[in-house]
């Protein structure tokens, strides 16, 4: 093997099967407290993984369904506390761009990148369903799978991901808005700043137009780690043009080197940013000492449940031993690192911690973690420099 | 030993916002923006037991003469961000940030603060602001859009949103909402359950007539400028006269003003400290900076140890954007500063020493316990929200000279008695919204 193999875990809930929650040590309530998410990522930062990513959504999904889990906190408040609970781990929230505010985005991912001493990524979200009726301010994307395959349906979706986009790029010059030597503190010219290295953004885009410069200094990281889910060719576009790393859904490895050559064929002809893209592979994982017990469980949850969960992910059911296989395998496609979304947190994420873990450090998958740093730095990306520096 | 007639002293620390209050070359001024400051401040907070911790909000970085205003600190986080930081490294102080209500979004903001609410254990607090400033909305989608005689009602509005979200849940979960109003016209369900202590607590600090009602209307908390114990006096009379004309019972309702303690071994020494605390606020570069702000006029060729020039009679330009007008009438307070400056012999940083400068309260450690006392039992305020002129140490010597001495006198809390913030002001339940609701059927029938 080469390089190694990026490994994150994504937070969600009582896990992503929409009938984990009925595991005997979670109540409905649990998602509220602070010690729930401490506790799931400080086993994760234990285990060496790389970062933790935490859902969100500025709606509630499937709100009829009384026998789910609905209750959700802001990902970046989560992301914020847990950041001085913890020392060593990448916290990735995700934000909702198109109704949420560009300048807000900004300051909150850049105060996480200070409140975690180097440590924050931001997941782009372009919108979920019900996202704009609770804001009220443009019309509801319609999700009809039937209308998103027309050709307004995908005109629709590329004019979205046009606004998406300028909503990482704005945030991103943001975020350079200050030099990292725009504070001078000098004394005998009582000046505290150095205007010359503060830059108004004068973004102009069709959605908006934003001024900066940021009121916030640049961050540790200078720019935090931006990430992306995207399924087609025009997210795809979205992370490779803005995300430092983009996560896909590949079926198996042949539809993962597809997926690899059609994000590489567009950062080669589209990418803004100066680094490399990392492209990371979902799955989904429920883990068990055998197949058979993993997929048991799947079934008895879906049968709780009342309909089979299906995912945009492949979920893979079986022993840490075949879930190592599956993730070597993809790297070997093109892959450069997973995000394992557990099927439970309460089942599948200690399993990910005590089972896969030392199974892949075994096969010489994994690096040492190390003791301290940037997320920037434990993905192997620069501190990138300044745009607006001379 | 007990009081039991007496009036409890409430307490807030904030970290100081970007202005020439804060003495940022002073030996021992650390950073504006790490972690480590706003951990202190809170934590040293705690440690004298104040009710809450407080940050203050700016959206757009100050411009002078239409360039970057480089003289006063500047650079700040996301308030409900490092808060949320905060509460990690706190147990019982509440945590209250300044979020605008032209800026934001209700279900956006409404889920922030709630789910600080939750990880904190029941301490946030939002301190709602208006702005009709269309500078600041440069930084926004909207842009500059809304109309000076908006901003409250817009605000109102979203105030009443927030609390529909945060009573919007069941027994059973998240129940469906809707609300139409004149500036939100929005439907769903809300993630958040409701937090510990119902509704979070809400400051105001409005002090126009418009802003005062608005408070009664909505707040638990008025955060006023009037430190001085005659004018607090005052204010916080009319406060509660405008709660009982809305129906509402006045010890729902706290005045907090803002201050600045100044402590020394001796009276003298203290006088003699505040007095150079005020130098160092007003270096000679922001002497001039500020006196243009008044005269709206260029002034960099006058010497700041020099004397006040005349204010011009001519229209003058609108000078500085980003921040609150220090004065409503500009070119009358020019006229009036001048006559000042004239009649006392003051140079223009002495002058500006005097109008932008000041320290509420001056002594010993006991003179002070024994004013803030005072203050509160004779009625000038519920308490004070102190911040220190120098970043992050300025409130520890208060801590560990006064919060002793208020102890004593049996007038400051000597632990925690209750987990929320709103327990811990002495405030009760607010009514949730289908009560509410129910009330006002009530009226209407």
């Amino acid at each position: 093997m080469g390089e190694n193999l990026i490994l994150a875990v994504a937070l969600d809930g009582a896990g992503w099967h929409p009938a984990a929650w009925r595991d005997a040590d979670i109540s409905r309530s649990a998602v509220f407290q602070s010690s729930y998410w401490v506790d799931q990522v400080l086993l994760a930062e234990e285990a060496g993984i790389d970062f933790v990513t935490f859902e969100d959504a500025l709606s509630v999904a499937a709100p009829e369904r009384a026998g789910r889990l609905h209750g959700r906190l802001d990902a970046v408040q989560i992301a914020n506390f847990v950041a001085r609970r913890t020392s060593r781990i990448g916290l990735v929230p995700t934000t909702s761009v198109l109704e949420t505010e560009p300048f807000h985005a900004s300051t909150q991912l850049a105060t996480l990148d200070f409140t975690s001493e180097g440590r924050a990524g931001w997941k782009v979200q372009a919108t979920r369903p019900g996202e704009s009726a609770n804001f009220g301010r443009r019309d509801s994307l319609a999700f009809d799978s039937e209308f998103l395959s027309t050709p307004a349906g995908r005109a629709e979706v590329a004019r979205l991901f046009d606004e998406a986009t300028e909503f990482v790029t704005v945030v991103r010059q943001l975020w350079d808005s200050w030099e990292d030597d725009a504070v001078i503190r000098d004394v005998t010219t009582g000046r505290f700043l150095d205007r010359d290295k503060l830059h108004h953004v004068r973004f102009e885009g069709d959605a908006f137009h934003i001024a900066g410069p940021s009121i916030t200094p640049r961050s540790p990281q200078g720019q935090p780690v931006v990430t992306a889910l995207a399924h087609s060719e025009i997210p795809y576009r979205l992370a490779a043009r803005t995300a430092d790393v983009v996560f896909v859904t590949p079926n198996d490895d042949a539809d993962a080197a597809r997926i690899v050559g059609s994000v590489r064929a567009i950062e080669e002809a589209d990418r803004f940013e100066p680094t490399p893209l990392r492209i990371i592979a979902d799955l989904v994982v429920a883990l068990g000492p055998s197949a058979r017990t993993a997929r048991d469980r799947l079934d008895a949850w879906d049968a709780a449940d009342g309909e089979v969960y299906q995912s945009d992910a492949a979920i893979v059911a079986g022993t840490a031993h075949e879930l190592a296989d599956r993730i070597q395998s993809l790297q070997a496609a093109g892959i450069e690192g997973v995000r394992l979304r557990p099927a439970s947190v309460h089942l599948d994420l200690p399993a990910i911690a005590e089972q896969l873990v030392p199974e892949l450090h075994r096969r010489r998958a994994l690096g040492t973690a190390p003791a301290a740093g940037t997320l920037r730095g434990r993905l192997g990306l620069d501190r990138p420099a300044n745009r607006y520096a001379a | 030993m007990s009081h039991p007639t007496k009036r409890r002293l409430h307490l807030a620390a904030g970290v100081p916002g970007v202005n020439h209050w804060t003495v940022w070359g002073a030996p021992g001024a650390g950073s504006q923006i790490d972690f480590s400051t706003f951990e202190h401040v809170a934590r040293t907070a705690e440690r004298g037991f104040f009710d809450y911790f407080f940050l203050a909000e700016g959206l757009r970085v100050r411009e002078h003469k239409g360039r970057l205003h480089e003289l006063d600190v500047a650079g700040r986080p996301d308030n409900f961000s490092v808060l949320a930081a905060v509460a990690a490294v706190t147990r019982h102080i509440g945590l209250v940030g300044t979020a605008s209500a032209t800026f934001n979004e209700p279900y956006d903001l409404a889920r922030r603060i709630a789910s600080l609410d939750h990880l904190s254990g029941g301490r946030a607090g939002w301190n709602i602001v208006t702005s009709s400033d269309a500078f600041t909305g440069e930084n926004f989608r909207r842009g500059g859009f809304l109309p000076y005689e908006d901003r409250y009602r817009r605000a109102a509005e979203f105030v009443e949103l927030s609390r529909t979200l945060w009573d919007s849940w069941s027994d059973d979960g998240p129940a469906q909402y809707r609300y139409a109003g004149e500036f939100f016209d929005t439907e769903g369900w809300f993630p958040v359950a409701p937090g510990p202590q119902g509704d979070p607590v809400l400051v105001q600090a409005g002090d126009s007539g418009d802003g005062r009602d608005f408070a009664v209307e909505t707040a638990d908390v008025v955060f006023s400028r009037h430190g001085e114990p005659e004018a607090g006096r005052a204010f916080r009379t009319d406060i509660r006269a405008r709660a009982v004309a809305a129906g509402r019972d006045p010890d729902s309702i706290l005045v907090l003003p803002g201050v600045s303690v100044v402590l020394g071994d001796t009276e003298a020494e203290a006088q003699e400290r505040a007095r150079d605390i005020q130098f160092q606020q007003v270096t000679p570069q922001t002497a001039i900076h500020l006196l243009e702000q008044v005269w709206g006029a260029d002034l960099s060729a006058h010497d700041p140890e020099g004397p006040v020039p005349v204010p011009p009679t001519s229209t003058r330009e609108e000078f500085t954007q980003g921040q609150a007008r220090r004065v409503d009438d500009p070119s009358a307070a020019a006229r009036a500063w001048h006559a000042e400056a004239v009649e006392h012999d003051w140079s223009i940083r002495e002058l500006v020493v005097a109008k932008t400068t000041r320290h509420e309260f001056i002594g010993t450690p006991s003179q002070i316990a024994e004013q803030l006392d005072d203050a509160v039992q004779t009625g000038a305020a519920d308490g004070y929200i102190l911040s220190g002129s120098v970043v992050p140490h300025g409130i520890d010597e208060f801590v560990d000279r006064v919060v002793p001495l208020l102890q004593e006198r049996g007038v400051l809390r000597t632990s925690y008695e209750h987990p929320t913030l709103r327990e811990n002001l002495g405030l009760g339940d607010r009514p949730r919204a289908n009560e509410r609701r129910v009330e006002l059927e009530g009226v209407a029938s």
